[in-house]
C-alpha cells in the first residue's frame, strides 16, 4: 500500500475500478463459449484412449449417416507437406499415423446439436495397434525407450544420444571444478517435478467459420489472436490475412492459451459443412488430457559454497519432457535457475526429451519454477549446513546492475537487493513459530518480454480517447493501459476506453504473455498518445498563428509557451477535438515496434507452514510475496498477480500433478482429482510491491505476471524441512510423501 | 430423444423451453434461454462457476437436469443486480479488485450472496469454507474474501 503514494503522477499508482468490471460482475462479459450464430453447428472430438498407438483404420461411415451430422473430419482432411513447428501443430491438432498420447484427437464431427455431435463421435470406429509407451522423463531418456518420433532431434543433439532427446544445450563460464575446489562445502542433489496444468477455469472454446473461398472468421478465447490466426492458417494451408480472429473475454490462460489445440478443427469442419459456423468447446477432461500442461523435470544440481555463504561454483543438468513434441522449457529453466546470483563459475546442461504426453505449452514463467525448486532447495540446505542465514546468503551473492547474468547478458537496472532488503524488514519474519512449524525462504526470477506490438489511439469528437490494443486483458491490463494513456494525455481515467481488438484492426501483436501487456502495449499506447499530443499542439498553433514548437501540452490542454506564454488561453483537448473536422481531420496516434527496454523481475517469498506429523499434511499458515514491479500502475492488480502466482505455486508444491496409470492414461482428468487450491486451503497472501523503476519504460513498468509462481515450490520445501527435519526433493509434497520422508529420517 | 416442455421462473420471469432430458440446467440456461452468465468450468460439480439457486438452494447447475427446473424458481447472476443498482457484493468485487479474468466471478457472487443470506456475519474461515466449492485460479482468493467481508459489513449496516 505504501507504494501508492507517487506524487509525480496524478493517475499512475491509483486504484480505480477496472473498465470491464461491470460486465464481469453481472455475467454480461462474453467468453469463448458465450457466443452463438445463426445456422451454427456444434462440434465434438474423438480422442485416443491410448498413450501410443498406430491408427490402422478409421471408419466414419456410421457417424456420417446419422441425421443432423454435417461434417466429419480426420487427418486426411488436412493439407500435407508441412514441416517444423507447423507440422508439430498440425500433428497435435489431429493425429496422423499414430496417436501419441492419451487424449490425442483422432476425428471430429459437426452436427446440429451438441448432443448429436457427441452421439456421432461414438459411432466412429477406430482400429488401433497399441504400441509401447513412455511417460516419465528419466525413462524416456533411456537408450532403449520406445521411440516417439524418428528424426525429431535437431542439430544441437550430438551423435549417439538416446533417441528421444530432441534438443541439447550446454553453456556457462569460468571453471566450475575450480569453483568447487575453492568451496568449504559442495553439495549435489537430484530433484524431480511432475507436470502441472495452468488450470484456467474457462475451457478452450471457439466458433470458427470458413468458406470454400478460403476466407474465414473465428471467435476464440485466447491470449493472442494473431498467434491463433498464424497457427490455424499454417495448419490448414490458408493465407494468413484471410482469417479474421476476434478474441473473446478470456477466462484465464497463464500461458496455456498462447497456442492452438482444437481451433483449426472448427474451421476444417465449417469448410466441409459448407461454411456454416461451428462451435467447439472443450470439456475439462479434454483440457487436462489434450491441451498443454507444463513439462515434468528431473534435475541434478551441484553447488559449492564458502563458510561465509559465497557461492564459488554452480552446475545444473536438467532433463525435461514436454510431451510428444519438442519444446519443453528446459532452456528457460536453465537461464533462470541461477539468475539471482553473481557467479564466476557456472555450467548448464539441458536435454529436451519426448514422451507420450500432451504437447506442453507455456505456464507462467515457463521452466523457472522447476529450476528454482532445485537450486533454491539446495542453497537452503547448504545454508543450514553452514549455519548461514538464507536471506544474508542471497544478499551476499545477489546480482546488481551491471553484473553479468548466469546465462550471459548484462543486467540493466534491477531490484533484487531492494527486494531482499524489503523481505528482511517485513514483520512476518519476526513472528515466532510453534512446534511442527517452519519458515521457508526462496528467490525467483523472470526475464519479462517485449514482443511484436501494435497499438492505435484515436481522439474522439468530445475529447475522450480510445485505445485499440492487441493484447487480451486477463488480469486488468485495460485498467493499467487506460491509466497510463490518461496520465499522458492529461485527461480523466474514465475518458479513456481501451478496446482489445480483432486481427483486422491492427498490425501483428504477440499474445498477452511474458508479462508484457502492461509493459509493451502500455509503452506503445504512451508513444501513440504522444503523437496525438504533437498533432493537437500543431492544431492549436495553427489557430493561434504561432510556431507549433512554441506550444506545450499541460493537463489535457495546449497552451502557448516560451515567448508566447499567456498570450492565448489554453485550448483543451475537447475544444481541439470538437473542431478536428475543419482543422485537418481525425486526430490519432499509433505505434508499432518490438519495444526495447525490458526490465527483468526478481521476487522473494517467505512461507510459514505447519506439518501434521501424523498425516504429513502441510498447512500454509502465512505467506509473503515481495517482488520488484518497476512501478505498479494499478497496485491492486499487481498485488493480484503476486497473490495468484503464489497460489498456483502453492498448488504445484503441495498437491497438483499429472498422474498416469501403467497404461499411460491420465488418471486425474477432472478437478476433483486434479485438485487446485481452494479458498479454505490458503491464508491471506501478504504482498510488498518493491518499486525500482525500469528506465526502459515511460512509467517504469517491468511486468509482474510471472515471477510470482517461481519461489513457492522451493520456499515450501525449505519450510517443510525446518518444520520436520525432512527434505523433500520431489513434487508434489503431498501428505503421503511428506509422511514417508518424516518416517525415513526416523521422525 | 424427444424434448420435454419445461416451465420455470428465472430471475422472477416466467420462462418456457424445450429440454432434451439429457441436458443440464446449465445447458438450458446458456443455450436455450441465452443466459450465458453462468459458466461451465468442469461439468462435474467441482468448480462452482455454474452456481445458481434452485428454489433458494445453492446448486451447481451442471449437476441439475434442465427438466428438474420445471415448476421451480431459478436465480442466476443475471438477476443479482436490481436493475442498474448493483448488489453490494458486485460493487465490492469491483472495488477490491476481487476478479482478474472474471470467469469464476458469477458463480462466486451467487454462492457468496447465498452465504450472506444464511449467515450475515461470517468469519474469514466460514467464508473460505463456504466458497471452497468455487475455484478461482487467478486471485489466490485473498481479495475475494476481503470483498465478501466488506459486503457483509455493508449489508449488516443497512439492516441495522
Amino acid at each position: 500500500m505504501a507504494k501508492d503514494e507517487f506524487k509525480e503522477f496524478k493517475l499512475v499508482g491509483t486504484r480505480p475500478d477496472r473498465p470491464d468490471g461491470l460486465d464481469k460482475v453481472t455475467g454480461r462479459a462474453r467468453y469463448g463459449a458465450d457466443i452463438s450464430a445463426p445456422g451454427m453447428l456444434w462440434a465434438a472430438v474423438l480422442r485416443s484412449p491410448h498413450a501410443h498407438a498406430r491408427i490402422v483404420r478409421i471408419d466414419t461411415s456410421k457417424a456420417e449417416a446419422l441425421t443432423g451430422v454435417k461434417a466429419v473430419i480426420t487427418r486426411a482432411d488436412f493439407p500435407t507437406g508441412l514441416t517444423g513447428e507447423d507440422w508439430n501443430l498440425q500433428e497435435n491438432t489431429m493425429a496422423g499415423e499414430r496417436a501419441l498420447y492419451d487424449g490425442h484427437a483422432v476425428a471430429a464431427v459437426a452436427a446440429t446439436s451438441k448432443l448429436r455431435a457427441e452421439e456421432a463421435v461414438r459411432l466412429i470406429e477406430v482400429e488401433y495397434e497399441v504400441l509401447p509407451h513412455v511417460i516419465d522423463v528419466d525413462d524416456a531418456i533411456k537408450p532403449d525407450a520406445p521411440v516417439i518420433r524418428e528424426g525429431a532431434a535437431d542439430a544441437t543433439v550430438p551423435e549417439g544420444m538416446p533417441p528421444n532427446v530432441v534438443r541439447y544445450m550446454e553453456f556457462g563460464r569460468g571453471d566450475v571444478e575450480a569453483g568447487f575446489a575453492e568451496a568449504d562445502l559442495v553439495m549435489e542433489k537430484t530433484y524431480k517435478t511432475e507436470a502441472t496444468h495452468q488450470g484456467y477455469i474457462e475451457p478452450h472454446a471457439c466458433m470458427g467459420q470458413l468458406g470454400a473461398d478460403g476466407k474465414g472468421e473465428m471467435w476464440v478465447c485466447t491470449q493472442g489472436q494473431w498467434f491463433i490466426r498464424k497457427m490455424c492458417t499454417a495448419v490448414l494451408g490458408l493465407e494468413t490475412s484471410q482469417l479474421r480472429v476476434t478474441p473473446s473475454e478470456i477466462g484465464g490462460g497463464f500461458g496455456g492459451k498462447t497456442t492452438i489445440f482444437m481451433e483449426p478443427l472448427s474451421l476444417a469442419l465449417s469448410k466441409k459443412a459448407g461454411g456454416k459456423p461451428v462451435k467447439l468447446v472443450m470439456s475439462r477432461s479434454d483440457v487436462l488430457r489434450a491441451t498443454g500442461p507444463t513439462a515434468s523435470a528431473s534435475m541434478d544440481v551441484k553447488i559449492g559454497m564458502k563458510k561465509d555463504g559465497t557461492i564459488t561454483g554452480a552446475r545444473a543438468e536438467f532433463r525435461m519432457q514436454g510431451g510428444a513434441f519438442p519444446g519443453s522449457p528446459v532452456d528457460m529453466a536453465l537461464y533462470c535457475c541461477f539468475a539471482p546470483y553473481k557467479l564466476k563459475n557456472v555450467e548448464h546442461v539441458g536435454y529436451d526429451v519426448l514422451a507420450n504426453r500432451p504437447k506442453c505449452a507455456a505456464y507462467r514463467a515457463p521452466g523457472s519454477p522447476m529450476g528454482a525448486f532445485a537450486v533454491e532447495s539446495l542453497l537452503d540446505e547448504m545454508c543450514r549446513e553452514l549455519g548461514v542465514d538464507p536471506l544474508d546468503m542471497r544478499l551476499k551473492n545477489a546480482v546488481r546492475e551491471g553484473d553479468t547474468a548466469s546465462y550471459g547478458p548484462k543486467y540493466g537496472s534491477i531490484g533484487l537487493v531492494e527486494t531482499l532488503e524489503a523481505t528482511k524488514a517485513h514483520p512476518n519474519l519476526s513472528i515466532p513459530l510453534g512446534p511442527n512449524q517452519g519458515r521457508g525462504i526462496a528467490a525467483g526470477y523472470w526475464f519479462n518480454h517485449n514482443g511484436e506490438t501494435s497499438v492505435s489511439l484515436a481522439i474522439s469528437e468530445d475529447g475522450t480517447a480510445q485505445v485499440s490494443v492487441g493484447t487480451p486483458d486477463i488480469g486488468g491490463s485495460r485498467a493499467s493501459i487506460a491509466l497510463m494513456t490518461a496520465e499522458t494525455l492529461g485527461i480523466p481515467y474514465e475518458d479513456v476506453r481501451v478496446n482489445v481488438v480483432e486481427t483486422g484492426a491492427l498490425g501483428v501483436n504477440e499474445p498477452t504473455h511474458g508479462s508484457r501487456a502492461t509493459f509493451a502495449s502500455g509503452k506503445a499506447a504512451v508513444v501513440a498518445a504522444g503523437h496525438a499530443i504533437t498533432e493537437m499542439c500543431r492544431r492549436a498553433a495553427n489557430e493561434w498563428g504561432i510556431d507549433p514548437e512554441a506550444v506545450e501540452w499541460v493537463d489535457g490542454a495546449a497552451q502557448p509557451a516560451g515567448d508566447n506564454a499567456g498570450k492565448f488561453p489554453p485550448m483543451t483537448i475537447a475544444e481541439i477535438a470538437g473542431k478536428m473536422g475543419s482543422t485537418g481531420g481525425p486526430i490519432s496516434g499509433h505505434h508499432e515496434s518490438v519495444p526495447d527496454g525490458v526490465g527483468a523481475s526478481f521476487g522473494c517469498h517467505v512461507v510459514d507452514v505447519e506439518v501434521d506429523p501424523e498425516t504429513g499434511r502441510t498447512t500454509i499458515l502465512r505467506y509473503l510475496v515481495v517482488q520488484d514491479a518497476g512501478r505498479a500502475i494499478h497496485p491492486a492488480y499487481v498485488e493480484g498477480q503476486y497473490q495468484g502466482g503464489a497460489a498456483q505455486g502453492i498448488g504445484w508444491a503441495l498437491n497438483e500433478a499429472y498422474i498416469y496409470g501403467e497404461d499411460g492414461r491420465l488418471q486425474n482428468s477432472v478437478f476433483l482429482d486434479y485438485r487446485v487450491p481452494v479458498a479454505s486451503d490458503l491464508p491471506m497472501i501478504d504482498t510488498v510491491i518493491v518499486e525500482v523503476p525500469n528506465p526502459g519504460h515511460p512509467y517504469g513498468v517491468r511486468g509482474v505476471g510471472e515471477t510470482g509462481i517461481t519461489p513457492p515450490l522451493p520456499a515450501i520445501a525449505n519450510a517443510i524441512q525446518e518444520a520436520t527435519g525432512a527434505r523433500l526433493c520431489e513434487l508434489p509434497m503431498s501428505p503421503p510423501k511428506v509422511l514417508a520422508a518424516i518416517k525415513a529420517k526416523g521422525g | 430423444m424427444s424434448k420435454v416442455h419445461v416451465t420455470t421462473s428465472v430471475n422472477g420471469d416466467e420462462v418456457e423451453f424445450l429440454a432434451d432430458p439429457r441436458e443440464t440446467l446449465l445447458d438450458c440456461l446458456r443455450d436455450h434461454i441465452g443466459l450465458t452468465g453462468s459458466k461451465e468450468g468442469c461439468g462435474t460439480g467441482d468448480c462452482g462457476a455454474c452456481s445458481v439457486t434452485l428454489d433458494g438452494t445453492l446448486v451447481c447447475s451442471c449437476l441439475v437436469l434442465g427438466v428438474e427446473a420445471d415448476g421451480k424458481r431459478v436465480e442466476t447472476i443475471e438477476g443479482m443486480a436490481d436493475g442498474a443498482e448493483l448488489h453490494p457484493l458486485q460493487r465490492k468485487f469491483i472495488e477490491h479488485a476481487a476478479l482478474q479474468c472474471g470467469f469464476c466471478t458469477p458463480g462466486i457472487l451467487v454462492a457468496a450472496k447465498k452465504l450472506l443470506e444464511t449467515n450475515p456475519n461470517p468469519t474469514e474461515e466460514e467464508i473460505r469454507y463456504w466458497l471452497a466449492g468455487n475455484l478461482c485460479r487467478c486471485t489466490g482468493y485473498d481479495k475475494i474474501i476481503r470483498a465478501v467481508m466488506d459486503a457483509a459489513a455493508e449489508l449488516r449496516q443497512e439492516a441495522a
